[in-house]
């Protein structure tokens, strides 16, 4: 295919991309497989593999697609069967050994194994399936709004022609032919979009800002390091539509005037940048990418640079040391990249969410976008579910749902009959909050002002079993471990605020610790020269603000209520639920359990080890963590 | 992945952006020696032409470079967070750290084994996990992880 010369030839190849499309929706059965980082991880290759030998075995003459993550990773590996004009219907927890059975049922006897299907989406027509619900009716996606993901499990990510059809790059050629770069850059500020990668900076004001810089020439960064853990945003934007990151960075580059760019992609998603590559690829084939792009006189180049293991590297100023092959360390703002960032020259940095929306809200316009959402955030947030949730996964919804509505409604809420306990948004420098805070609504300020923050995406939940200060020593060591130490407030403090954490797991801590995490909080959020060091704090000091409590008992009474800190509790059984069904003394190593058959058991005390065994295998809710003076108490008869 | 790939060495010179193939060459370095011995250092500031000390600064500072030789066997615990709250991590690379009588970042000195902790696997959904060359393990226990190591020819 020849390069694109004007709008004309691109929405001629458009066309035809469709006519194809349309062609092998009427006239070819075709079977899409999952193939996300998570779906590869759940066995989505074994399932591929047995689809192919099954096909060939009955002689079945079928296209295999593959696409991205469709955002529900607790029913991965994902098989989607669509026949010619029928609704694509997808059957979930696929097993090789399943395949047999589904090629043989769905398409030989026009059966449907209910109880594998997850749902279906509408053929082209809106024909459906009696008695399966549509993506639309089940609660996971129904009060989704997709944006950002709008393709990611629906379109194969290495097909430019199947991001055409699906109206890609519609954006880029509304703002090349139709707007000038003020243009586009006041659009950008009458959507009110908020960057995604958790500052909530107004993104066509920082475009505003590096466009009016006088230097050149300018550079664009897209910001693709993710690296909290728990989260997966970014990474599935990449993997399952890397055109929508492509189209938005040629949009920013044409309105901001950068000529050259850069995504900087964390070295841990080999998939992510494999496609990376194929999609920058096609663009520079099909005249999107180099020099004049589509005839116009626009010229952008883009490179995608590897990190190498470095978390602090996600902030933009240590980004743009890492580009220029430095250590990646944080330097102050002022001066801001806009001004002074690569190699010195006016550069702009923006998340991979950040320009996937870009380019729909060149599509569709601001108004449509920031009527999504509230007034002060507008359109939709992408979370990672993940923790002790039924459904985890990638979710996006409007701005302004409650947490409630996401943890219970889309995520299905606790597993296991466990009580809910806190929720961190934000990853490592965010924060956690309680059950109390449940119904807050979800944007940046009202998650600022509870406590906790937007972040990036990173949801957390955490149940019963979890113990508040060993969470928050985890982030901590996750956030210490990455300051540079050039300042001594981050450094210092992070060493010692895990030294207080670890004290108090290890029963070791007093009352006064608890005043000491606060000081040294605020000494290194007054003290430290970036962002890291000033949000290292964050979730240690909400969860100390919520639940105080519990590190009260920690310190006084020695006690860890969620039987997680060693030496702090023990396990004890209640006669009332216990059904006497053995499984406790079953899975105990030591032999510490005894009783009669359909008796309450009891534990030894001396003997047990405090693993946890006959707490986890327990279906009655019958073993308890107790403090451990507790059982020195005999009740009065 | 190729040199061109990882940026081409193009004629040395002065240019800022000469440092900017850094990360990409300590890449190429490691894949072609397995770690950056002080030879491949000098190797790669030679090519770039850089100050051995700014070669140095930067692979000391990314946890993807690895300036030790390593074992046979590269065992790698996942500290992420969903093997965290399945009460991975943490537990488990001490168990390691015990059997084989290493810390996180050492080598066996043997050289048959070397012990390192990484982010998430993606096999959150079959935590704890690990990963030995290039091989996945799941759902751990200390068990599983003795039979696994003694698998390999770890004696104890
Ligand atoms: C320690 C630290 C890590 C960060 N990591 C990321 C990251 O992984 N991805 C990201 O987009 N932004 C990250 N940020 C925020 C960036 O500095 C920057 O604000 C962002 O890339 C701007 O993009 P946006 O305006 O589209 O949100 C991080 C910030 C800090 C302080
Ligand atoms: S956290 Fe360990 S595999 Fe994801």
């Amino acid at each position: 295919m020849p390069v694109l010369k004007n709008i004309s030839e691109l929405n001629d190849f458009r066309k035809q991309a469709k006519a194809q499309l349309s062609d092998r929706e009427d006239n070819k059965l075709t079977i899409i497989l999952g193939m996300g980082t998570c779906g590869i991880a759940a066995g989505a290759n074994q399932v591929a593999d047995a689809v192919r030998s099954e096909l060939k075995k009955h002689k079945i003459d079928a296209e295999i697609v593959n696409v991205g993550c469709i955002g529900m990773c607790h029913n991965e590996p994902l098989l989607d069967i669509q026949q010619p004009g029928q609704p694509r219907i997808t059957y979930k927890n696929v097993k090789p050994a399943m395949v047999g059975k589904i090629i043989e049922k769905h398409l030989l006897n026009g059966e449907f194994s209910k109880r594998w299907i997850y749902g279906q989406l509408p053929a082209r027509d809106g024909t459906t399936v009696e008695g399966i619900p549509t993506y639309a009716e089940l609660p996971f996606y129904g009060k989704q709004v997709r944006i950002a993901l709008k393709n990611c499990g629906i379109i194969d990510p290495e097909s430019i022609e199947e991001y055409l059809v699906s109206g890609g790059y519609g954006g880029l050629e509304k703002a090349l032919f139709q707007m000038t770069p003020d243009e586009v850059i006041e659009e950008m500020k009458d959507s009110g979009l908020r960057g995604r990668g958790g500052a909530g900076f107004l993104t066509g004001l920082k475009w505003e800002f590096c466009r009016k810089a006088k230097n050149t020439p300018k550079y664009l960064i897209c910001n693709a390091d993710e690296g909290d853990p728990g989260a997966f945003m970014d990474r599935s934007v990449l993997e399952g539509d890397p055109h929508a990151l492509l189209e938005g960075m040629i949009i920013a580059a044409y309105a901001i005037g950068a000529t050259e760019g850069y995504i900087y992609c964390r070295a841990e998603y080999p998939l992510a940048i494999e496609r990376l590559k194929i999609a920058i690829k096609q663009a520079y084939t099909f005249g999107l990418l180099g020099n004049n792009i589509l005839g116009s006189k626009v010229v952008f180049n883009l490179k995608i640079k590897e990190g190498a293991g470095a978390f602090v590297c996600g902030e933009e100023t240590a980004l743009i040391a890492s580009i220029e092959g430095k250590r990646g360390e944080p330097r102050p703002r002022p001066p801001y990249p806009a001004v002074a960032g690569l190699w010195g020259k006016p550069t702009n940095v923006n998340n991979v969410k950040s320009f996937a929306i870009a380019s729909q809200i060149m599509m569709n316009g601001a108004d449509w976008f920031n009527h999504i959402g509230t007034k002060k955030s507008t359109g939709t947030a992408v979370f990672a579910l993940t923790g002790k949730i039924k459904n985890t996964g990638l979710i996006e919804v409007p701005m302004g749902i409650t947490l409630r509505e996401i943890i219970y409604d889309i995520g299905g809420g606790v597993p296991n009959k466990k009580e809910f306990k806190a929720v961190q948004t934000g990853g490592p420098l965010g924060g956690c909050l309680p059950a109390e805070a449940l119904d807050t609504p979800v944007d940046f300020d009202s998650l600022t002002a509870a406590g906790a923050t937007m972040g990036s995406g990173g949801m957390i939940v955490v149940d019963q079993d979890t113990c508040m200060v060993e969470l928050a020593r985890y982030f901590l060591t996750f956030a210490s471990a990455e300051s540079c130490g050039k300042c001594v407030p981050c450094r210092i403090g992070g060493q010692r605020l895990l030294e207080v954490l670890t004290k108090i797991t290890n029963g070791e801590g007093t009352l006064a610790d608890l005043d000491e995490i606060e000081r040294i909080s605020k000494y290194m959020q007054e003290g430290s020269l970036c962002a890291l060091g000033q949000l290292t704090p964050g979730p240690v000091l909400a969860s100390l603000k919520f639940f105080r409590e519990e590190y009260e008992a920690h310190v006084t009474e020695k006690f860890c209520e969620a039987g997680v800190c060693e030496g702090m509790f023990t396990y004890e059984i209640d006669p009332d639920p216990c059904t006497g069904c053995g499984l406790c003394a079953k899975a105990c190593p030591t032999e510490a359990i005894t009783g009669e058959k359909k008796e309450p058991h009891v534990i030894d005390q001396s003997t047990c080890i405090q693993c946890g065994a006959c707490y986890d295998v327990c279906n009655f809710g019958a073993v308890l963590v107790k403090r451990k003076h507790e059982l020195t108490v005999i009740e009065p008869i | 992945m190729n040199e061109d790939e990882r940026g081409s060495y193009a004629p040395l010179n002065s240019n800022p952006k000469q440092r900017a193939r850094l990360l990409a060459a300590l890449y190429l370095a490691q894949e072609q020696y397995g770690w950056l011995s002080s030879e491949a250092i000098q190797y790669v500031a030679d090519k770039l032409s850089l100050k051995i000390g700014q070669v140095q600064s930067t692979a000391s500072f990314y946890s993807m470079f690895r300036l030790k030789p390593q074992g046979e066997y590269r065992i790698q615990v996942c500290e992420g967070l969903s093997c965290y709250l399945v009460g991975g991590a943490e537990p488990i690379l001490d168990h390691i750290s015990r059997k084989l009588g290493i810390q996180s970042g050492e080598t066996t000195p043997d050289g048959k084994f070397s012990l390192e902790v990484v982010q998430c696997l993606a096999s959150c959904g079959t935590a704890p996990a690990l990963r030995i060359n290039d091989e996945l393990y799941e759902r751990m226990t200390f068990a599983s992880i003795d039979k696994l190591l003694e698998s390999l020819g770890c004696k104890i």
